[in-house]
């Protein structure tokens, strides 16, 4: 069977499923819970001087049946004292000296840095993990995302760090920023061991329509807090890409975060460059019990492909995230609809004839509901495919020869781009388009 | 459905006996599975007598590990396609799905659990090993979903297993006792097979075991013996006319319409005697095999009747009618059965009493006895210091299944009185673990 089992920057554990600095972690009750269930390590819920909450901490996106989609909170750090924690820290290490406890931490002045850090070691945490992410309240007293957003601030305070740091730092990530490799090119400047990302989103996830307060509701009022859960983790999977690639960070260990729930998307951020991934999400809809079909759905894909470790697959679909520039303009799709598969929906229609080419038919008899592709109209943008309810009813079918392979930067140097208003190398020139006049009720068929 | 018309190829067989649960695609796998709402300590799996993880199998189903899947179910229960299918689920996993409180639709636990096995069984990709052989042979007499089960387990933990089995094909009621709208023949042997193929037990075939002879060489040749026989014929109805042609044990009945199919004849009108699940099916088969008049005659109330609600629905809809609170007392007829004489009965404090004067008599062609199996007591009687209970059933310990006489384990109908396939599924499959742990006793 394959080994999970991972050393990321030092810090060494049985496989990369963590548990994210959050309130899954807020204690040793439940990180011991959360290691009996299978996880691997855990970030512990971000230490500091305790805070205190506000009652109505988190709200929801639901999309049509499924909850939590996407999720935010506007809960503070920790608002236990740090003596319970590291008490805490200290006896999970005991009962669990092969897995991973990282503390996460987030403080003010370098003082408080360096004592918080000497406390977490003297307690046995395996690593640290820098919050400079928050989105919420902590931001508004200059710690957080407010570090986070600053290079220069969060380099100096990662520099604070590693002058003191005898375990293995990992600096965490805010996302909220114009280029994710700013931060984290900083925090390989001043030293960091690893990167974590992301945290949250700034975010509102909906108004009270009575009373017109954001949720969560503090007693008719709220605030921005900090989204997560599945909605964002192609933004996330982006961002790990982006530092993964980026030529004076790669290299540096990353642990992928943001709406991670199955097997397959802890794959997905492996692929993309990172080597542990944590979760909060899910475990807050689902509880610790996850993890067993992301292990099992692991372990498969890593059979099926012949992997022996989770090192075996890092990065493996780098190469294949491009510039725009250099993908292929000769490649060709057209869609292709399965007429035994069809349910008549008809959604694929309208999508196309409203939202893309018009390159989708309908039959006008009565009783046959199945629409037709235009195959001169297609441009194999994949929309009807992607609003399609049936598996594998519409296929993008490939029609170039597979040959003649041109790219926009060689046409480029070639000389062969459009460059005037009306260019006659405009890609869209001659492409079919209906006259304005059609869309007219009275002409419409 | 209740004018079915009487089939004349096997095609017309299958089309009167459509599959209650017809097989998942793609698409509706993929969107039921993501209905589940993956509840914790879910209700489904306290229900499900082998303790199928299921919202972890449906949650690998919609995150697109089928084999993930499959491997979940036949974890627990070796049986795992055929229970999906033949598993009574609206009193089980489904009954209990959470959804039925707000009045939605509980999860399709049957149709995915058959859908996930059959991606696997399909492919013949082996997920489980025969483990490191140990030295220890087990013989298993039946292999019916018990002695199946047994021998999977075991082989997995490295026994060598032989099974006896009286007849010629695998898999005990699984094949030769369920309603066909349940399961095809073809599936349940596709099941078998993929198990066979994966695992390497031996089954003999048409080895009936009998004697005490042949129990003691069995005795000689193996560490410990797993009795999987399951029950007898149809038990024996003390009544005038009963021995009379055309009246048939229910599940005789059953038998030889799952063998041969639309080559059976069910005469015109036929008369059910019993109101558990066995005499569902055989009143539901004769009206699908095209009978015009199919009686389910019972002694007692409606309420009364042994079998699942929803099976006695399924025979009114194939087209049997319902006659309670009677009584057969003779089979009229002289070489052929003509009729069957009835009293009409009443209760009195619990008591059942019949009503003087109210005999009458119901024309039939055929009379289907479906009074309960015999159970296997002389068999049993045959092994030294093996218990009964005042029922004829086997005593075991419910950990162990390991019987009175310590040498012998035994699970599956002959030990519950008479259940479900996945009842037997789960007696085997722990029997195979008490063995385990009773070998490593004995050695140590």
């Amino acid at each position: 069977m394959a080994d999970l089992s991972i050393n990321f920057a030092g810090i060494k554990a049985p496989n990369p499923f963590w548990l994210a600095s959050a309130p899954p972690t807020n204690s040793g009750y439940q990180i011991m819970k959360a290691f009996e269930e299978g996880w691997g390590g855990a970030v512990w819920k971000t230490l500091g001087v305790p805070v205190v909450n506000v009652s109505s901490r988190y709200g929801s996106t639901d999309y049509r049946g499924s909850r939590m989609v996407g999720f935010n909170n506007i809960e503070l750090i920790s608002d236990r004292p740090l003596a319970d924690n590291l008490r805490e820290i200290e006896e999970v290490k005991k009962y669990f000296p092969d897995h991973a406890v990282i503390a996460s931490l987030m403080v003010e002045s370098k003082a408080e840095w360096h004592q918080i850090i000497k406390d977490c070691e003297n307690a046995g945490a395996d690593g640290l993990e820098l919050n400079f992410g928050c989105p919420h309240g902590m931001c508004e007293r200059g710690m957080g995302s407010a570090v986070g957003q600053e290079p220069e601030v969060l380099k100096t305070i990662v520099e604070w760090v590693m002058e003191v740091a005898q375990v293995p730092v990992i600096t965490k990530l805010s996302p909220n920023i114009s280029h994710i490799t700013d931060p984290g090119l900083a925090s390989v400047q001043g030293g960091t061991d690893a990167i974590s990302l992301v945290n949250t989103f700034k975010s509102i996830v909906g108004i009270n329509l009575d009373n017109y307060a954001p949720y969560p509701d503090v007693g008719g009022a709220g605030s921005n807090g900090g989204y997560c859960g599945p909605a964002v983790k192609p933004i996330a999977l982006n961002m790990v890409r982006e530092l993964a690639s980026h030529l004076e960070i790669q290299g540096t260990p990353i642990s992928g975060i943001g709406g991670i729930e199955t097997w397959r998307d802890v794959v997905e951020f492996i692929l993309l460059g990172a080597s542990s991934v944590q979760v909060c999400t899910s475990v807050m809809h689902y509880g610790f019990g996850i993890v067993r079909e992301i292990e099992a759905g692991v372990l498969q894909f890593m059979e099926d492909k012949g992997y022996n470790t989770i090192d075996d697959f890092v990065g493996k679909a780098l190469p294949n995230v491009k510039e725009w520039k250099d993908l292929n303009l000769n490649h060709k799709v057209v869609a292709t609809i399965d007429e035994e598969k069809c349910i008549g929906c008809e959604l694929c229609y309208i999508a196309c004839e409203d939202g893309a080419h018009q390159a989708i038919g309908l039959s006008g008899e009565q009783g046959n509901r199945t629409p037709y592709i235009i195959d001169d109209n297609c441009v194999g943008c994949n929309l009807c495919s992607l609003v399609c309810p049936v598996q594998d009813c519409i296929k993008m079918e490939r029609r170039d020869d597979g040959k003649a392979e041109i790219t926009w930067a060689e046409r480029m140097a070639n000389d062969d781009v459009p460059t005037t208003f009306n260019d006659s190398r405009a890609g869209g020139l001659g492409h079919y388009v209906p006259e304005p006049t059609l869309a007219l009720k009275k002409n419409r068929k | 459905m209740a004018d079915s018309k009487r089939p004349a190829s096997e095609e017309d067989f299958h089309l009167n006996f459509a599959q209650k649960k017809p097989l998942m695609n793609n698409t509706e796998a993929y969107l039921e599975s993501a209905r589940c709402l993956f509840c914790y300590d879910a209700p489904c799996i306290t229900a499900c007598p082998t303790d199928i993880d299921i919202p972890l199998f449906i949650k690998q189903i919609n995150s697109g590990n089928t084999e993930g899947a499959a491997k979940t179910i036949f974890d627990q229960n070796w049986f795992g396609n055929a229970c999906g299918k033949v598993c009574p689920t609206k009193v089980l996993c489904e009954g209990a799905c959470v959804y039925n409180h707000q009045n939605v639709k509980p999860i399709d636990i049957g149709r995915l659990q058959t859908y996930a096995t059959d991606t696997v069984i399909e492919s013949g990709k082996a997920l489980f090993k025969p483990g490191t052989p140990n030295g220890r042979r087990v013989g298993i007499i039946g292999a019916g979903p018990a002695g199946i089960s047994c021998a999977c387990e075991l082989r997995t933990m490295g026994y060598e297993v032989d099974l006896f089995e009286a007849k010629e094909k695998p898999s005990g009621l699984t094949l030769y006792g369920t309603a066909p709208y349940k399961i095809t023949n073809e599936e349940v042997l596709a099941e078998m097979e993929y198990l066979e193929n994966s695992l390497g037990y031996n089954i003999h075939y048409n080895s009936t075991i009998s004697t005490k002879e042949q129990i003691e060489k069995l005795q000689d040749k193996y560490d410990a013996i797993f009795l999987g026989v399951g029950l007898g014929p149809t038990a024996k109805l003390d009544m005038p006319g009963i021995e009379l042609e055309n009246v048939v044990g229910a599940v005789e009945f059953v038998e030889e319409l799952r063998m041969k199919k639309h080559k059976i004849n069910v005469p015109d009108r036929v008369i059910v005697l019993g109101g558990g699940n066995t005499a569902m099916d055989a009143a539901s088969e004769s009206a699908r095999m095209g009978a015009e008049s199919v009686i389910l005659a019972y002694r007692r109330s409606k309420e009364q009747m042994g079998g699942y609600s929803f099976e006695y629905d399924l025979a009114v809809s194939s087209g049997a009618k319902g006659l309670f609170n009677v009584q057969p007392v003779r089979v009229v007829g002289t070489d052929k059965a003509e009729g069957v004489e009835f009293i009409r009965t009443e209760q009195k404090k619990g008591k059942l009493e019949f009503i003087a004067g109210s005999e009458f008599i119901l024309e039939c062609d055929l009379v289907i006895k479906a009074t309960g199996q015999a159970k296997m007591a002389p068999f049993f009687n045959l092994i030294d210091g093996l218990e009964l209970d005042s029922g004829n059933r086997v005593v075991v310990n419910e950990v162990s299944f390991q019987t009175t006489n310590p040498f012998f384990f035994a699970g599956g109908d002959s030990v519950n009185g008479g259940a479900e396939v996945v009842n037997g599924a789960h007696d085997g499959k722990s029997a195979a673990h008490g063995i385990e742990a009773w070998l490593n006793s004995q050695n140590s």
